[in-house]
Order: C-alpha cells, then structure tokens, then sequence
C-alpha cells in the first residue's frame, strides 16, 4: 500500500471530473473518423453496429473501468500498475499495468503533433494564409510541406529557414503544444487538468455548434450545381446503403462494417486506454461512478454524432461532390475539409473555429495521457511534481521529436499508432475486462460498481461484461489482426520487416515498455517496504 | 435525402442529445451529489519541498 502520508491530489467538482473523462475521449476521432467510417461504410446502417457495439463493447468496458480506478484509489493507488497489484493481489499484475503506462506515453508522442497541426491550421486560417484556390492538389502539396512527409527531416529543414516563420512551422506550433500540455500538468490535477477542461469543452462545443449552424445552412452554393445541396449532404451521410444504392437490409449484410462500427466505439470511447483508471482514482471509494460513466460517454457520443455526423461529410458533398466526401481522418481533415472551407462562405473564419475545436479537442486528450505516468512516478517512486513532470519531459520529447524528425510517409506516427495506439489497446482493454469480471468476479465487481450509484445498474451488465464483450473484442481483435496481415496494400508486418523507420519506432517503443518495467519494479519494492511497515504496525496495535 | 435516412439521423441525434440531456439533469438535480468528491485541500502539491526518503 503507497504512503498516505503525503495529500493525494484530488478532482475539484464532480462537473470537472466528467468533463476531464468526456475531454480525455473527444479528439479528432468524433469529428472526422467517425463520419468518414460512417460515409464509407452503408451511411446510416453503420448506426445499427454502431450502438449494439456501444452497448456491449463501449459502455460496459467504460464502467468496468471506471469501477477498477476507484477500487484502486481506495487502495491508496493512482497508477495502472498500483491498480492492478490491488485488484489482483500480485506483483505479476503490476507488470501488466506496464502496458497501461506505455499506450498513453507513446500515444502522447505523436498526437501531440497532430495538435501541433491543428493549432497550425487554425492560424492560417485566421490570417488568411489558407486561400488556396479550388485545386485539391494545393491543399494536399501544403499539408505535404507542413508536415514534411516527402523526406525524414524536410519539416525541420522549412522549419529552421526563417526565424521569422519558424513559430508557425510545425516545429514551432510543436514547441507550444508541448509546452502547454507539460503547463497544464504541472499545475496539477485540479488547477491543470480539471480547469482547462472545464473552458476548454464548453468552448469547444459553443465552435461545433457555429460550425455546424453555417453547414446547415449553406443551401446549395452554386446554383449551376443543383445536387450539391445540403439534403443530398445529409443523405450521403445518413441514407442507410450509402451512396451504394444498397437497401437497409442488404447493407446490414455487410460484414466489415459491423467490425469498423466496433472498432469506432471503442476508439472514440478512449477504453483500454488505461487514462480512465488512473482519473477514477481520485475518486472517493462512495462517490458514484455509474452515472458519472454514462454520462462522460454521452457527452463523447453527442460531440459524434450530433456533432461529428453532421458536419464534415454534408459540407464536404456539397462543395466537393460525393468522390470528394470521404477519405482517411488525416485526409479528410487536412486536405478536404480545408479545400472545403476556402469555397465556403465565411470559410476563413468557420476553417479557423473548426481547426482550433480540433486542437482543444486535442488538448483535452493529450493532456489525460500525461497523468498516468506522473502518477506512478509520484506514488511508485516518490517524486514530487516538478521532478515527475520533467522526467516524463524529457521521455515524450525524445519521442516527440522523433516522431517529427522521421516525417517521411508519417512511419513514425503511422507505426506508433499501430503496434500501441491499436495493438497494445485490445490488449489492454482485454485485460481489464479479465480483472473485472473474473479476477474480481461478478459478485464483488457489481458491489464495487454499484457503490454510491445514482442510477440503477441491471445486474445484467456484469454478464454482459464478463462474457460478452471479451467475446466482442476478441473476434474484433481477430479478424483486424487477420485483416491486417493479409493486406496487399498498407501491410504493418510486412511494413515492419522490410522499413528500417518501423523497426526504429518499434525499437523506441520496446525501450520505453523496459524502462517502465524498471520502474515498476522499484515502485514494487517500495510498496512491498510500505505494506510490511503497515503490517509490522499493525501487529503493534493492541 | 431519403425517408430511411431521416429516420436514421432523428433517431441517432435524438438519442445522444436526449441521453446527455437527461444524465446532465440527473447529475445537477441530485441532492448533495458533489458533496461524495473529495473535499481534501487540492492546492499545487509539487511535493518537491519535502523530502521523498521521508515517505
């Protein structure tokens, strides 16, 4: 058991910690992957998959989550390794809470510069600088430029030409969200993560509704264009069968679909993650969790669909045509969307809002990846804030500039996201559901879950959890796994064993998994010492 | 736009708003509910004025 002697840092309101929960799973999934997958894959069928998987992956992963972190926290634990040694009982179980160090760091690494893209674009568009013409081309040459995807090093090259631009290169605006996010987190959970939260949502929601007013009422811009209107946007979007003439029945039928739908929730909903555990863990062991979960995850939800779904495809379709409303979430946000917003009216200030909701959506999340490394650091090895804050510093910087300096074909970034943004999620996520509902058990997790609840859990949902949802990821798992390596084109094995960058990334990766592992190890002896102190204490009592 | 994706569209962006409605208004109507958070001084602790051996 950690040392109590020191105050644990705790969530100011309840409000707080939900937004912070709803802010760590808002990124730039819900306003470009999701429509894309959805516009990609049957329209509005994709909606049937997509909440039975919310149902039966997404919200019962959620609350097995958040009931983990807690009985962690009663424990005295804020750290997923400390979590896991409670719930289990062992040593072993921390080494695997390795994993939930290791996906929020790395992930950090490179989405700290997709913030940086963000922030980037969201100036340009407010000084002008992204009238680009009506050739897609141009938006794709200046996303290939600021990014430097032609050659490892060209963004630090155009970075380090004019001292003049260079706060504006990608290098610059990296430099600002980096020092933002390590701001934030020094200032602590509640004067950092919670305060930020508590603006930045709100914030981000009054830009997605503005956005969103503008898009739906755009008419149809060019008259001599009169399909290019805003009910075929919609339509594109939300026809069930899509724009493949497909029935509602037949593109049920669909199989990829149901596993993109899947893989949408969990994503979006940030499980496996380990972030929610550590957040949960500065709760009170009475404070309810269960409609604290449900409500961070609707909050998730309507920025999706409400928000997410109604934005970027119709806009697009009308200005681009139904081959031009699509594509990857990079390339719909950076490539079309701009193009997009230069043809709209009023498009230099709606490109702005709608790139800077992109970057504190971005903040939000990449700010919760910080905290569960700096809460074992604090309570495994006894460091204060400043020295934690500084050694994760100068981890995610290394890996930071590593991801910016090998910029040729995004490898770096692609390949994190990967092995550790995917891979290492399933695992981990498969692994809390284990812990929960079998290593716990039913009986104790449901008590767990349903302590201080302010709304009615059916008992239902620890089957569901113990049975369904592990069957649920483990066939996801299988078939993108399957998928994966059958690939002819994008192929991450094959990627692996012939792409020197891939195997570099990889290699950061690993190290960083063994330098947690050493730290859990010291962290273990040090909370071996405390227990036996406790113990020895104990005995003393009369 | 057709029939079915009218439906689809009310029936998807009902339910998350009308979801996040009503768990907003469970969160804010419910007596006392942020009196279970921690109510411990949550001032910036860098905890680097004390000494860790100390712990």
């Amino acid at each position: 058991m950690p040392d109590t002697a020191r105050p644990r840092e705790s969530w100011g309101t309840r409000v707080g910690v939900i937004l912070a929960v709803t802010g760590s799973a808002v990124g730039l999934g819900n306003f470009l992957r999701f429509p894309g997958k959805a516009a990609q894959y049957e329209g509005g069928a994709f909606m049937v998959p997509y909440f039975i998987a919310l149902f039966l992956l997404g919200l019962p992963i959620a609350l097995a989550e958040w009931s983990l972190g807690r009985y962690g926290g009663s424990k005295g634990y804020n750290s997923v390794p400390g979590i896991f040694r409670a719930v289990w009982n062992s040593r072993a179980a921390s080494y695997l809470g390795g994993i939930g160090l290791l996906i929020p760091v790395i992930i950090y690494m490179y989405y700290v510069y997709i913030e940086a893209w963000c922030l980037g674009y969201a100036y340009k568009f407010a000084v002008g600088e992204m009238a680009l013409g009506s050739d897609p081309a141009a938006y794709s040459n200046f996303f290939s430029t600021f990014i430097g995807d032609s050659e490892d090093g060209a963004a630090l090259t155009s970075a380090t030409q004019s001292l003049s631009g260079f706060l504006t290169s990608s290098l610059g605006l990296l430099l600002i969200c980096f020092a933002l996010n390590f701001f934030l987190i020094y200032r602590g959970l509640k004067k950092g993560i919670e305060w930020f939260c508590k603006w930045a949502m709100p914030a981000l929601i009054v830009c997605a509704v503005v956005v969103l007013i503008r898009v739906l009422t755009l008419g149809t811009p060019n008259p001599d264009l009169p399909d290019r209107n805003l009910l075929n946007g919609l339509g594109h979007m939300w026809n069930p069968g899509g724009a493949g003439g497909k029935t509602f029945w037949q593109a049920l039928l669909n199989a990829e679909m149901w596993l993109e739908a899947a893989g949408q929730i969990f994503f979006s909903l940030s499980v496996g993650f380990g972030i929610v555990l550590c957040y949960s863990s500065y709760l009170k062991p009475d404070d309810d969790i269960a409609l604290s979960s449900v409500t961070a995850s609707a909050g998730n939800e309507f920025c999706e669909v409400a928000l997410g779904g109604l934005i970027a495809i119709p806009a697009a379709f009308i200005f681009l045509g139904p081959k031009g409303a699509g594509g990857s979430t990079f390339g719909l946000g950076f490539i079309t969307l701009p193009n997009v917003f230069a043809a709209m009216p009023a498009g230099r200030w709606i490109g702005a809002l709608f790139f800077f909701l992109l970057f504190l959506a971005a903040v939000t999340s990449s700010l919760s990846m910080l905290q569960p490394a700096i809460a074992l650091l604090e309570e495994g090895l006894g460091l204060g804030r400043k020295a934690s804050v500084a050694f994760l510093g100068f981890i995610t910087a290394i890996g930071a500039g590593f991801v910016f300096y090998f910029s040729k074909d995004v490898m770096a970034l692609d390949t994190m996201d990967f092995w550790v943004g995917t891979v290492c999620i399933y695992v981990l996520a498969m692994i809390e559901v284990i812990l929960f509902a079998w290593v716990m058990g039913i009986e104790k997790g449901f008590a767990e879950l349903t302590r201080g609840a302010e709304i009615k859990i059916p008992r239902f949902v620890m089957y569901i959890i113990k049975y369904v949802s592990p069957t649920y990821l483990l066939i996801i798992f299988g078939v993108w796994i399957y998928q994966m390596a059958t690939a002819q084109e994008g192929n991450k094995f094959s990627t692996l064993a012939e792409n020197p960058i891939a195997q570099l990334s990889v290699g950061l990766m690993l190290t960083t998994l063994v330098l947690f592992l050493f730290l859990i190890a010291q962290s273990n002896k040090r909370w071996d010492a405390q227990e036996a102190r406790a113990a020895a204490l104990e005995g003393e009592t009369p | 736009m057709t029939t079915g994706g009218w439906v689809i569209m009310l029936l998807s962006v009902g339910f998350v708003t009308g979801l996040l409605a009503w768990c907003i208004t469970k969160v804010v109507t419910t007596p006392g509910s942020t009196d279970h958070l921690r109510t411990t001084p949550s001032e910036i602790d860098t905890g680097d004025a004390s000494s860790s051996d100390n712990r």
